[in-house]
């Protein structure tokens, strides 16, 4: 069982009549010749890493290798607790996690790339506050991140993930589609309606460019991520709604690779323009390659 | 080439901030250790491209020492990787080569010597996502990733060598995934590099040995211990 494309990947779920995660399961028990409890138990442990690397930060704030951030989910998480959040519980929940998973990130703690380190914080900061707040399973998880997996593995294979190739949008964009996605499923969206989501995620953060200071995966990659779950939120909502994407997953994700080539050298991870290229953001690079 | 698993997706499990400059750096560096085979005592990292630009930030120096130690990408010792090595006594350096720019952005050449006084050059690549890939082998061109099980046999250069590997990995049902031959020059010394989604059978490597022209051979089998379960 395999797919080159969305429109493959819905065809197979309308064949099977299963859902985006059991068609993204059974294509690696194919390719790797495993069993479903061999998968499983490697996607339970990256999700006990997912869970581990929310909280890690938050209890030991730690400054990052730059010192450009560090302690700031904690800071968010006691502005909820003081019932001062404007954002409502399950993004300001998703923002703490988002943003705590790329502290740890950045101290040289242990986290899961999904689908990249730069943009860790996106898939597991919104699942996991879904999880808290509507009390889903550990097995619907799992499916979560199956179904991000799947969308994750067709912007890999289709067009790009890598922030250096396709700027930002490749790295948070498609986070975000993966989390919208997956979001759009555990809610009891169709596998129609995750790829419309993920599509409109792209379509939101399309043209971001990619320009850490002093290249650091450090700022303004962490509050990027938390754009990321509120893009991948949002989308699901829309998308869980019934309004439709008018543009289809696969056409978007060609669009994003193609605007990705075209984002010059300096935006794309080179530390020369954008945030970095800044006077602050020069003058921060400075102090760091003394 | 290779197939793009859920896992490489959701995954690498790793010590942070970069796919690319850490995690990477540690599977170059642990995948040189594996085909060297030896305990290593010195070793001088040489970077290339951006590696040579950010590879402070990134612990991209910790991390390739910690791959040399053997620590996958998920240990959280590469975090204290220095302090390990010169407790073991592990001799290490690392050297900037910003003049040579005809190479991938993510390139690092590592020398290893064993106690012994045997060296070996490996040159990996970083190529995204903690995706790499070998490209050098002691000045020679090669390419293999270390995701499948991997032999590299070299040999003198000389008629019916590749014959006598294809007929012994046959002879112990291996089934060859990927096969391919990269050379010195005409005459020389080449390389044979064999991959297979299996283990590859030790009898068959055994059998290879024998063969007058073999002069050496490396083994990597594809363990799942590399990322996780």
């Amino acid at each position: 069982m395999d797919f080159k494309n969305g429109k493959e990947l819905l065809a197979l779920c309308e064949k099977e009549h299963l859902p985006i995660s059991a068609v993204m399961k059974k294509r690696e028990e194919f390719l790797k010749e495993m069993t479903e409890d061999q998968v499983d138990a490697k996607m339970r442990k990256a999700l006990d890493i997912m869970k581990n690397s929310v909280h890690e930060s938050l209890e030991k704030p730690i400054r990052s290798i730059g010192g450009l951030i560090g302690g700031e989910a904690e800071k968010i998480r006691r502005h909820r607790r003081e019932g001062k959040a404007i954002c409502g519980e399950v993004l300001s929940r998703a923002i703490v996690h988002s943003m705590a998973v790329l502290e740890l990130n950045a101290s040289m703690g242990v986290i899961v790339a999904a689908p990249t380190a730069g943009s860790s914080g996106v898939v597991p900061g919104l699942l996991l506050a879904l999880q808290e707040v509507y009390g889903l399973t550990d097995e619907e998880m799992l499916s979560g991140l199956y179904n991000a997996g799947a969308v994750g593995y067709l912007l890999m294979r289709n067009a790009s993930v890598a922030g250096a190739e396709a700027g930002c949008q490749a790295e948070v964009g498609s986070a975000a589609a993966m989390a919208a996605s997956a979001a759009v499923e555990l809610m009891g969206g169709t596998p129609a309606q995750c790829l419309d989501a993920a599509s409109t995620a792209l379509a939101n953060l399309m043209g971001l460019v990619c320009d850490p200071i002093a290249g650091l995966v450090e700022s303004p990659c962490q509050s990027r991520n938390a754009i990321g779950v509120a893009n991948a939120l949002t989308c699901a909502e829309i998308a869980l709604s019934g309004v439709a994407q008018l543009i289809p997953f696969d056409e978007m994700a060609e669009a994003m690779y193609r605007v990705g080539k075209r984002i010059p050298f300096e935006l794309r991870e080179t530390a020369l323009g954008g945030c970095a290229a800044t006077p602050t953001g020069c003058a921060r690079q400075c102090g760091i390659f003394k | 080439m290779s197939l793009i698993s859920v896992f490489d997706v959701i995954g690498p499990n790793m010590v942070g901030p970069s796919s690319s400059h850490t995690a990477g750096a540690a599977s170059v560096s642990g995948l040189a250790r594996k085909l060297f085979a030896k305990e290593v005592v010195r070793v001088v990292f040489t970077l290339y491209g951006s590696f040579a630009k950010t590879y402070r930030g990134h612990g991209t120096d910790r991390a390739l020492l910690g791959g040399i130690m053997g620590f996958a990408t998920d240990d959280l010792r590469i975090r204290d990787s220095f302090a390990i090595a010169d407790a073991r006594g592990l001799r290490y350096e690392f050297v900037k080569n910003t003049t040579e720019t005809e190479v991938h952005p993510n390139t690092v050449d590592i020398e290893m010597e064993s106690a012994d006084g045997s060296r070996m050059t490996v040159r990996g690549e970083s190529l995204g996502g903690g995706k790499i890939r070998i490209v050098r082998l002691n000045g020679v061109d090669v390419e293999f990733t270390g995701e499948y099980s991997t032999l590299v046999v070299i040999q003198k250069d000389k008629p019916g060598v590749v014959a006598h590997i294809t007929r012994c990995l046959s002879e112990a049902s291996a089934n060859i995934a990927f096969m391919r031959l990269f050379r010195e020059e005409k005459g020389a010394r080449a390389y044979t590099i064999v991959e297979s989604d299996e283990a590859i059978p030790e009898d068959a490597v055994r059998w290879i040995r024998v063969n007058p022209n073999v002069e050496d051979l490396m083994l990597i089998q594809v363990q799942e211990v590399s990322n996780g379960l």
